[in-house]
């Protein structure tokens, strides 16, 4: 880490770190010890006292059957999405590599999702899958009745979960992409010249090559699943219909903004960071030993 | 192309022509809905040609959401969370990079550490924050007992107040406070050959010439980048807005769609929800589609 020539004027660098500093003690690391403080006290909505309760409010938590089907629909989004946008963006990726003509304008157009606000993906996605308008509601003129994401829990699920895995497409495109046009070209030519097929040394050459980048995707796309859903969900379900889209950060905004339950929702916020933590360890220990390309 | 596989081929263009309609289709269908009268955007099947109401659902949508002021606080708003993350972030990696103090290690893996926790996690602890950004200090006070020791040498009650709600502070700063920026300079000033600071020395260049004539420059690429990507993230933000501000003259664009859903109640107005879906939208769609190529080049080397 260290660079050999260095300023040896010690109070002009800690004045420049000072800033940032201030900054992260006051918004992050205060809150986060705040969360941790109130999850093990019960308080009262601003202000008030507090009384230590011990594992009280975790207990409550985690024999609430509402939270853990919360978590358990967090975890089931967060893979579906991942898998659906993971997928179709490696598709994507594979075949704009084999730049055939028009690969450019791909390797344009198909980003643009990304720069969506999550609300007004939403809001879209919901006019788009509306049961009496937009683009799936010719299905219920043949079998009146059948589509209604605002009645049926499960439609509604399917939804936010395709208008999520629509947003990440193009993120994930552009970093596969770019991974894959650092493989060397001899690699695939010299698989070329053993016979392997362009589908097959796309799967036994360049699928392989690419498992860093696959890795390191997979994490991001599912912590962001975690935090990114809010604004999609808030705007086309709330929720609903009955909770079947009620998502961890959902359930912590409405039980800690709405029910004003401070403690309750530390509580799940410190299980929330500890899970973000766990997978952000488990991409960090999976770097160490990542693959190099030679 | 290293063989001819007119069969594969076509399968690419195919199936890269239907992942581009995919990508495409939600911009096409926002704008389309935009453009045709209440009862056109309820019929079924949708029509798939544009109509002709486009501006007076744009400015029913205008007048409805009040997207004038809010679309200014939108831009104040992603214009501070880019330049002060781009500031930020270049000068902390600097001193992290550049100088020789202690502990600048533990500092950067502090700095490091709040990548883990994005702000929705820590929501609620941060809305207390920002109702009272003294509280952390009043809260060390009180712990080292200084707030004890000062009332019984004064007589005062110590209690440091400053609200951040419904500002543009209270909107900003806790989205500048994480360390993507931090992360993204120091990975880059890691590259730069060390020869470039020793001969800078030797020309008799002190830290803050060096900073200026030879660090910024260099970085130009690299702020474009986080800038663009900043002012996204800054703009498509919505759960802090919807926190922090409650009056209608600190409310930013991502917020007011709220005010466009349409109700459970009588036909739902479908147009005029995606005209202001698509004055939302399309800000940050123009800066990336302007600045991509910054990022894009920089993130896709082609060799081939």
């Amino acid at each position: 880490m260290d660079k050999r020539a260095i300023f040896t004027n010690r109070w002009l660098g800690i004045a420049f770190i000072v800033p940032q500093l201030l900054l992260i003690f006051t918004f992050f690391y205060w809150p986060a010890g705040q969360a941790v403080f109130w999850a093990f006290t019960l308080q009262q909505p601003w202000g008030g006292g507090n009384e230590w309760v011990g594992l009280t409010n975790f207990i409550a938590i985690l024999t609430d059957h509402i939270y853990w089907n919360s978590v358990v629909r967090s975890l089931l989004f967060a893979a579906l999405s991942t898998g659906l946008s993971m997928g179709a963006a490696l598709v994507l990726a594979l075949l704009v590599d084999r730049e055939l003509a028009g690969h450019r304008v791909y390797r344009t157009v198909l980003v643009w999702p990304y720069a969506i606000a999550a609300p007004a993906l939403g809001l879209a996605f919901r006019f788009m899958l509306a049961p009496g308008a937009g683009l799936v509601s010719f299905v219920n003129h043949i079998w009146p009745g059948f589509w209604d994401p605002t009645i049926n829990g499960t439609q509604a699920f399917i939804a936010v979960t395709i208008a999520f895995a629509w947003k990440y497409i193009g993120y994930n495109f552009i970093f596969m992409l770019s991974a894959l046009q650092a493989i060397p070209r001899s690699l695939t030519e010299a698989g070329a010249m053993d016979g392997a097929r362009a589908v097959r040394r796309m799967w036994d050459i360049q699928v392989p090559l690419l498992t860093p980048t696959l890795f390191f995707l997979l994490v991001l796309n599912i912590t962001d699943s975690f935090q990114d859903s809010f604004g999609i969900v808030d705007i086309m379900t709330s929720g609903g219909p009955n909770r079947a889209t009620e998502l961890m950060v959902y359930k912590i905004y409405f039980d800690g903004f709405k029910g004003l339950d401070y403690s309750g929702a530390a509580a799940q916020s410190i299980i929330l960071m500890l899970l973000v933590i766990a997978l952000t360890v488990i991409q960090f220990r999976f770097l160490e030993k990542r693959v190099h390309y030679k | 192309m290293v063989e001819r596989t007119p069969f594969l081929d076509v399968v690419t263009q195919v199936l890269l022509f239907l992942g581009l309609v995919v990508s495409l289709a939600p911009f096409v269908i926002v704008f389309i809905a935009s453009t045709h009268t209440l009862r056109d955007v309820n019929t079924v099947p949708m029509p798939l040609w544009p109509g002709q109401d486009f501006f007076v659902n744009m400015t029913a949508a205008w007048q409805r959401a009040e997207f004038g002021q809010k679309l200014v606080n939108s831009l104040i708003f992603a214009l501070g969370v880019a330049c002060g993350k781009v500031v930020i972030s270049l000068i902390s990696a600097y001193s992290i990079v550049y100088f020789g103090y202690r502990g600048r290690m533990l500092i950067f893996w502090l700095i490091f550490i709040t990548l883990m926790l994005p702000l929705e996690v820590r929501i609620v602890p941060t809305y207390a924050v920002a109702a009272n950004v003294l509280s952390p200090y009043q809260g060390i006070l009180d712990i080292t007992g200084i707030s004890w020791l000062i009332q019984r040498l004064t007589g005062v009650q110590l209690s440091l107040q400053l609200g951040l709600l419904d500002s543009y502070a209270g909107l900003i700063l806790p989205l500048v406070a994480t360390a993507t920026g931090t992360f993204l300079y120091r990975q880059f000033f890691m590259t730069l050959p060390d020869e470039l600071v020793e001969a800078s020395k030797m020309d008799g260049a002190g830290p803050l010439r060096f900073f200026f004539d030879m660090i910024l420059p260099l970085s130009r690429t690299n702020m474009v980048a986080l800038f663009t990507i900043m002012f996204v993230w800054g703009w498509n933000e919505y759960l802090w807005p919807l926190l922090v501000t409650t009056d209608a003259a600190h409310r930013v664009a991502v917020v007011g769609l709220r005010d466009v859903i349409p109700g459970n109640d009588g036909v739902p107005e479908w147009n005029i929800a995606m005209a202001g879906t698509l004055i939302v939208m399309l800000p940050p769609l123009i800066i990336v589609a302007f600045t991509q190529r910054f990022f894009v080049r920089g993130l896709v080397a082609t060799e081939k």
